[in-house]
Order: C-alpha cells, then structure tokens, then sequence
C-alpha cells in the first residue's frame, strides 16, 4: 500500500469543494437500524454539509448501502435522528415525499424505467410530482440529456442503450428534478470496465458545479481526486473518516489498513 | 520462391447452382418436416388417419348431410346431418331471447353503438382514444341501459322516514344530495387532516358523485321506450351483457383488490386476502345460487332486486377475486428496483402504481387476464341454473319444441352453440396476442 496513487482511470483533477460552514444538508444523530435481529447500522453519527462530497467505502455487508438509502428513506431507521435540508424524516408521508423530491438518487443497476422512453423517463418526475408543464419539463430533460452527452437517445427505450449509457440517463434523469444532494449507491458497479469513465466523468461534472454528494462506490481514484471526505464503514459503523490524502496514505485504524491493502495493490 | 506452389488464386467465381430437388419446394418441405425419419413417417400416416377417421364424418354431418331450408320438423326427422333450418328459424330467439319483436331495434341499436364504440378503440393506429373511452365506458353503459330497460326509473327513496317526507322523486334527489355532501366533507375532513390541499381531493369525488347524479336523472327521465323486464331478455344478449359487464367491472376492482392484498397496511391487506380467498374458494355456480335463492331471504320485505342485477353482481365480484390473483402475478414479477427508482424520485404511492407498476405489471398478465376472460365468457352460460336464458340457455329451451323435434334438433343446436363460443374466445385470444406482440415491439 506504499503507492496509493491507483488512479486506474485518467480522471481530470478536481479543486476542493466550496464547503459551506452553516448549511447542513444531512445530519444524522445516533442512527441505528435493525432488519429483524441484525443490527445494520450502529450509532451512525455523519453530517453532510451543504457542497460536500462524500465517498463511503468498506466491505461488501457494511451498511454503506443501507446508511445512504437512509437519507431517502427507501430504509426505515428505528433510532435516532436523520434531518435533510432541513426536514426531520419520521414516519409523516408528507415529509418523506418532500425529502425525496430534492435528493436526487443513482441506483446499482440503473432502475429506469423500462416501457418508457429515455425522454419520458426524465419528465415523469418534474411533470408528475412538480407539476411543470410538459413542454418545460423536455426542455430541461434535453438539456440534461445533453449534459451527459446522450441527446440523440432520447427517443429509444432504456433496453436499446448500453449499461453506460443508461447509468448517464439515470443520473440526467435525478438532475430534472433539480435536487439539493445527489446520493449515489454504488453507480459504476454493474458496469463494464470500459464504461466507468464515462459515467465517472458525469460524476466529476457534477463535482465541478459544486453538487453536494454522497457516493458509495468502490472507485478509490475518484475518491482520490474527487471526494473531500472519505468514510470507512464495517459492521455497520464508521470506523475511520479523513480527508482522502489522509485516508489513503495515513489510515489509522487496523481494519482500515486491511481493507485499503486489499483493493490497492 | 518454392512455397508459391500452395497459393491458389480463384480465377472464375462460381455460379449458384440449383439445390437438389429433395430439399426444396413441396417435396422437400415434407421431407423436412413429415418423413425426415421413419418414425416421423409412421407418425404422420397415422395422425393423417385420425385426421380423416375424425373429421370426415364432422363435415358429412354439418355440411354434405345438412338439411338448409324447411318450413318445421318434417325436413329434419330423417335426417342425419345438421338441421340448420331450425337454427335458422330460432336465430331471432337465439339472439334477444323473448325480448319482444317491437321492440328489438333497441337491440341491435346497443349493439351497432358497441361496435362503433370498441372497434376503433381496438386498432392502435386510430387517433381520439380518450374521446373514445369516454364514450366506451362513460356514455355507451348509461345509453344502452336506458336502451335495453327502457328507462323511466321511479326513485322514491327509502331512507327517509314516510312520516317527513312523503315518497317522491324529490325525498330520492334530497337522500342524494345528503349523501353526497356527507361524503364530500368527510373527505375534505380527512384532507384536511392529512394535510393536503382540499379542493384536489374533494373535486375529483364531486365529479364523480356529480355524474351519478347525472345519470340518475337520465334513468329517471321517460325516453317513451316501452319498459322491458330484465326476465324477458335472453340469448346473446344476456351473455353479452353479463360477460361484458363482467369483465369491465372485475378490471378495475380487481387491481384494487391485487393492490390491497400487497398492501402495506395490514387492515387492508387483510380484507383484501379475505375478499379474493372466499369468492376464489366458491363455485360460481354456488355464487350464482346463493345470489338468486338466498339473497332475498336476507333483504327487507318489499324490497326487490333484478335477478339480473344480482347475478352481475355476484359474476362481477366472483371474477374480480380471480382478476386480483392473476394481477398480483404481475405485480410480483416487477423488480423492487422499480419501485426504489419511482420512490426515489418522489413519486406517491399511486403516482408509482399508475405511472410505473401497473402500466409494466398489467403487460406481462395479459395471457392470464385474457385467459380468465375467456373464461369468463363461457362460464356466462351457469346463468341458467337461476332461470335466466343465455344463448345456450335459448338454445336448450329450443331444442325441445315440438316444432322443430327431431334426432339431430339438439345435436345442431349445441354444434352451433359451440362455433359462436369459440368464435368469440378465439378472437380475444388473437387479439390478446396481438397487443402483446405491440406492446413487446421498442422494448428490450
């Protein structure tokens, strides 16, 4: 683990973000969650403030995935206290429904919608739950189409396009809606080896516009040169943060040290 | 340069030659396909046998030996073919039942307007198909209700006790409007309680009640349509309408019901399961009896129900509960991530189902909706174990008129019977697997 610069993939460097220092936009206090008698999340303690970007790793059944759908909650946490811009999640709908609204989020395995077409799949949200005009709502489709560089698929449906492509579509489709926090679970996972740089590119276009971000992934040279915080997860804590510098030449704790010799080599 | 010896350089290309005789056109196609082995060719002159052992004496009867025109049962009473001219003479019965020859024009009306109505709504290509639904499932059903019933309905109601109001039109429209404003501020209740802005839950609701009112009225009103019991309908027109409403009403209670049994909340989860289990676990036959016999055993003494009426109702929820289950299929064949992508965005629960779920769910089920159409459709025909006459029903009753007896009266009679089933059931199942082969096109 002497050289830690693993940067597999050429991606273009990135200044640190503008952190804001008053505007949280996750905090979470004592998270904990069960499934069944499995304790998932343990004391989970994070504060994202507004225009950070966070990269959680840590070995496959560490919570990282639940603790990011958390602050969505696509996952109930049974204790503690999760606010998202502002709005405390509990069990009111309408809250929930707020929440979702202005965190956008990037899925494993795509999750567009399959009898849509890619332009139908980014209106459907700002049309449907943000009321927009179905003009208004292509126009800014088209535009984010474009930001990932797909506009001349806006008419095929997502099984025409390759996994690259849809992750992109998938990520256009999230910005529609205009979100406050992007979160991204585990993005370039599913793909082929020739299709992460595209989608990671994407991702360090939004990094460059000054998008709050929390990316589990296990793309250690993104985190390198994008993240300004790294967070190493197992048995459902945090067990170490650091700026990536820190984290990656410098890990403190022994189950860090393990895990970064066995993915850096 | 010894090497050269090996190299070989085409100098003319070749000319396609004709394939041998054996693998193309008439001879080779059997080849391939019926005597490619001996045991294929022993099978083939065997099934061929059968073929001919089976349907020669089919065709003989209903074509060759078929008796086509006579005035009664002297041209049949020796016959051995078919005796069309008695399916001739009754078609008329077949069809309408003893719904009286006046007055059948309002028939066949129904009938034209259902065509008009369903036949572009069938083919993609043709533009306006939200005009057209409205007209398929919010006018066709009043018009051909007044239509068929002749309309002129008296409402008195009965929930205001005879000592306030006496029974009139006006005590029905003043339950109504009651009715109507109770249901009203209860919604407006809970929306307000839930937080949600009022006018979008209550408008909806007051459309709704606002069309019923409408339509009563309407029913209410004297077209100068002659009044036709419901007793007196029979043949097609019964299984029509009890297999059409059928099917249009089971639909949506049906996605209800496949929703509620995947539901979160247990309450509703739970009458759900209940509902689908014990109208799945009944004969229809049983539905159809208890409905008929039973049901009035139950009610208020005075107040009557069409026999109709509750054989559609009791079809109507019977298919409902089978509906759910093959619906739920679908729904259980949708990948979570589907749901987690529509949640993520901000979509609600019915937002998701709508836009998401169903749209996606409902395609993959169409084998198994349009299967228990089918179904649905043949099963019309137990009606006639509570004295109503479907088709078939006509067509029994017929066969024993002294008119008409003879040896092959009832053979004729279930032959045809079978040809117009099948007829319609095949062409649901085609058309089924044309939408299907629609729907599959673009995607994937």
């Amino acid at each position: 683990m002497s050289d830690p610069s693993i940067a597999i993939i050429d991606l273009p460097s990135v200044p640190p973000p503008l952190v804001s220092s008053t505007d949280v936009a996750v905090e979470m206090v004592d998270v904990n969650k069960w499934y069944g008698e499995f304790h998932v999340l343990r004391d989970i303690n994070l504060t994202v403030m507004r225009g950070e970007r966070i990269v959680i790793c840590g070995p496959s059944g560490s919570g990282k995935s639940t603790l990011i759908r958390c602050i969505n909650r696509l996952e109930e946490h049974q204790k503690g206290k999760i606010v998202v811009d502002g709005k405390e999640l509990t069990n009111d709908l309408r809250k929930i429904d707020e929440v979702r609204r202005e965190v956008g989020m990037v899925f494993q395995h795509f999750n567009l919608f399959p009898h849509l077409t890619i332009l139908e799949n980014c209106t459907l949200a700002p049309i449907n739950v943000r009321r927009m005009p179905k003009r208004e709502a292509e126009e800014i489709a088209m535009h984010y189409l474009n930001r990932v560089k797909i506009p001349e698929q806006a008419n095929k449906y997502p099984g025409q396009l390759s996994g690259g492509q849809q992750q992109r579509v998938a990520i256009a489709r999230s910005l529609c809606m205009n979100p406050r926090v992007m979160l991204f679970d585990e993005p370039t996972s599913a793909l082929d080896p020739e299709m992460i740089k595209e989608v990671l590119d994407v991702m360090v276009g939004l990094a460059l516009e000054g998008m709050t971000m929390v990316c589990v992934t296990h793309e250690m040279g993104f985190a390198r040169q994008v993240a300004n915080r790294v967070i190493f997860m197992d048995g459902g804590q945090i067990i170490e943060q650091n700026d990536p510098v820190s984290f990656f030449t410098n890990p403190q704790h022994e189950r860090t040290k393990l895990f970064l010799s066995q993915i850096l080599h | 340069m010894s090497v050269t010896t090996d190299t070989f350089v085409r100098d003319d290309l070749l000319p396609a030659k004709a394939p041998p005789r054996n693998t193309v056109g008439v001879v080779g196609w059997l080849r391939q396909n019926l005597f490619s082995t001996p045991l294929n060719g022993v099978m083939t002159i065997i099934i061929l046998a059968f073929i001919v052992w089976t349907v020669t004496p089919f065709i003989r009867f209903t074509l060759i030996d078929a008796v086509w025109t006579g005035p009664d049962r002297s041209v049949c009473a020796t016959a051995t073919g078919a005796c069309w001219a008695y399916v001739k003479a009754y078609l008329p019965q077949f069809i309408y039942g003893r719904y009286p020859i006046g007055e059948r024009w309002r028939v066949d009306l129904v009938f034209v307007l259902l065509l008009i109505g369903l036949i572009p709504m069938l083919i993609p290509r043709v533009p306006y198909k939200a005009l057209n639904a409205i007209f398929l499932i919010g006018v066709f059903p009043v018009v051909a209700y007044i239509l068929l019933t002749g309309g002129h309905h008296q409402f008195v109601g009965s929930l205001i006790p005879s000592s306030l109001m006496a029974p009139s039109p006006l005590r029905f429209a003043v339950q109504y409007a009651v009715f109507s404003a109770v249901i009203l501020g209860l919604l407006a209740l809970y929306a307000r309680l839930a937080g949600r802005p009022i006018s979008r839950t209550t408008t909806p609701a007051a459309m709704i009640l606002g069309y019923i009112a409408v339509i009563l009225v309407l029913v209410s009103l004297d077209f100068g349509l002659v009044p036709v019991e419901t007793a007196n309908w029979g043949g097609l027109l019964v299984t029509l309408v009890v297999a059409i409403t059928g099917m249009v009403a089971a639909f949506p209670l049906g996605i209800l019901l496949a929703l509620g049994r995947r539901s979160n909340m247990p309450v509703v989860s739970l009458a759900s399961t209940i509902f689908i289990e014990v109208w799945r676990g009944v004969p229809l036959i049983t539905v159809l009896f208890m409905a008929s016999v039973m049901l009035p055993l139950f009610l208020p003494e005075g107040v009557t129900f069409d026999k109709l009426l509750r054989a559609l109702i009791g079809v109507t929820l019977f298919q409902a509960a089978y509906m759910a289950e093959t619906i739920r299929g679908g729904l259980q064949a949708i990948p979570r991530g589907q749901y987690e992508g529509a949640m993520a965005l901000g979509l609600g629960y019915w937002q998701m189902m709508r836009k998401i779920i169903l749209p996606q769910a409902l395609r993959i089920v169409i084998p198994g909706i349009v299967g228990s159409f089918i179904s649905l459709f043949k099963d019309t025909t137990l009606v006639i174990i509570i004295g109503l006459y479907d088709f078939l029903g006509q067509i029994q009753a017929s066969a024993n008129d002294a008119k008409w007896a003879s040896p092959v009266t009832g053979l004729t009679g279930y032959i045809f019977a079978a040809m117009v089933f099948w007829a319609f059931c095949f062409a649901m199942s085609r058309y089924a697997a044309f939408t299907e082969r629609r729907l599959d096109r673009g995607r994937r």
